[in-house]
């Protein structure tokens, strides 16, 4: 009996995390999303890249319903993803997202920010949040600007503030949407530092990216997508120095010789 | 009894103003309808419309007396708040509509990825920054408020304008009359603006 359970238990601690299947999405005129599968394992980091406008941050966003798909379905560790509502909230919850733009709310300082989910969607009590939100501010290296306000922060220090914010709530995956863009580049890899770490710590990540040394050394996949397609999908290394499809050829022939 | 009508007015305005324009940015389509009729058919009507109704059309033809049918002193301030609400709550619901619309998609977005529901998003990030944003313009609000508390004179509310038109048919001193009351208004309306536009400033969001 005890024997059946636990692979049970394994089978399911190993499956599929997020599935996409036959997802469709269009703006208008525009095909963004044209008949998506993917399947991200749980502990898998795959990350994203392509061109601009080839719909990888809005893949990135499907996958917690910040945009809605036309056709096909998302599931999140089996489940399908439920309308607006409740049960959103409550999906959403499970899944971190870090934005390009960091999106830290304004009006309340760094520490508030990374306690606000952990009160308010988890009702953990309030010392306990404020113990977590030190904690996890200190393994990203902000601990020390904690009772600041997030205008105060260099961009670098606001993306990891917003890592934090979205570790608070102890997700199953975490969605990472171009967190470098918009960072200095001197900035980047106090960044992509804290994002190896989650890495190699087992966390579940989707990260859509302009970062190829990232995806190199950290990526267990790499989907490369173009006009609303996914093109090629392979381990790293075999991408990088040797991709199959003509478009990731040309792609990355454009951006890794200068 | 000016101060007293602006007072209530005004908080209730605040509280009637933010239900509106929380309608007016919901995701139900029948309350951001009623929110947005509501607003441009009641800021389009004259507040003297509106107070006259609240007493002629409320009280005498429908019976509503707000528990003071007895008392035509207390009943008529009560309606007078009432019309004066009514009124004003459209005004502070543009403003804080178009504080709400300075806030950042973004910032709606990360509320709603860490599970918040609309209403905690709306109540915990998007107003509290919108309202610092609209200090100005609420100021301006209720600055007319305090001038419009005067309109109740119509329906007999003893404020400020019902005791200057008794003393100038009293007393024939016009001018200086007039004067006095206007004088009387800029004391109260002016540290009003004075303090909410330094509160503007203090509380502004930085980016």
């Amino acid at each position: 009996m005890t024997h059946v359970s636990t692979a049970k238990e394994e089978a399911a601690s190993t499956g599929d995390l997020v599935a996409l299947r036959s997802v469709d999405k269009h703006f208008g005129a525009l095909h963004v999303l044209q008949d998506i599968d993917l399947t991200i394992a749980r502990g898998e980091v795959v990350v994203v890249i392509g061109p601009s406008g080839s719909g990888k941050s809005t893949l990135c966003r499907t996958i917690n319903r910040l945009e809605t798909i036309d056709s096909g379905t998302i599931t999140i560790d089996g489940k399908p993803l439920p309308e607006e509502g409740r049960q959103l909230a409550r999906l959403r919850a499970d899944v971190g997202m870090v934005f390009q733009s960091f999106n830290l709310f304004a009006h309340k300082t760094v520490l508030e920010n990374v306690m606000l989910g952990q009160i308010k969607v988890r009702r953990t009590d309030k010392r306990q949040a404020e113990e977590r939100a030190r904690a996890l501010l200190d393994r990203v290296g902000v601990g020390a600007q904690a009772d600041k306000y997030p205008a105060q922060l260099s961009g670098g220090q606001q993306q990891r503030v917003a890592i934090a914010r979205a570790l608070a709530m102890e997700p199953k995956v975490m969605l990472f949407d171009e967190p470098t863009s918009a960072l200095d580049p001197e900035m980047i890899n106090e960044v992509l530092e804290v994002m190896q770490q989650l890495a190699r710590d087992g966390m579940t990540m989707i990260v859509v990216t302009h970062e190829m040394g990232f995806a190199r050394s950290a990526a267990n996949r790499v989907v490369f997508m173009a006009d609303g397609r996914i093109v090629e999908e392979a381990a790293p290394d075999q991408f990088f120095s040797n991709p199959r499809s003509d478009r990731a050829k040309d792609f990355l022939s454009k951006i890794l010789h200068h | 009894m000016t101060v007293k009508l602006t007072v209530f007015s005004a908080v209730g305005s605040l509280v009637w103003g933010t239900l509106l324009a929380a309608m007016r940015v919901s995701p139900v389509p029948v309350m951001r309808g009623f929110g947005t009729a509501y607003v441009n058919i009641v800021r389009n009507i004259p507040l003297t419309v509106i107070i006259v109704f609240s007493s002629l059309g409320l009280a005498n033809i429908f019976g509503v007396t707000l528990g003071a049918a007895d008392n035509f002193a207390v009943q008529g301030f009560r309606l007078a708040v009432l019309g004066l609400v009514a009124y004003t709550a459209a005004f502070v619901c543009e403003a804080l509509r178009s504080g709400i619309n300075t806030v950042p998609v973004g910032q709606a977005e990360a509320a709603r990825a860490i599970g918040l529901s609309f209403s905690q998003s709306l109540r915990l990030i998007v107003l509290p920054q919108a309202f610092r944003a609209v200090v100005g313009p609420l100021a301006n609000v209720l600055i007319a408020l305090t001038k419009n508390t005067t309109v109740a004179a119509a329906i007999g509310v003893a404020e400020a304008a019902t005791l200057m038109k008794t003393m100038i048919e009293n007393e024939a001193q016009t001018l200086a009359i007039g004067a006095v009351f206007a004088f009387g208004f800029v004391v109260l309306t002016l540290p009003v603006g004075l303090l909410l536009g330094w509160l503007g400033k203090r509380l502004a969001v930085k980016r």
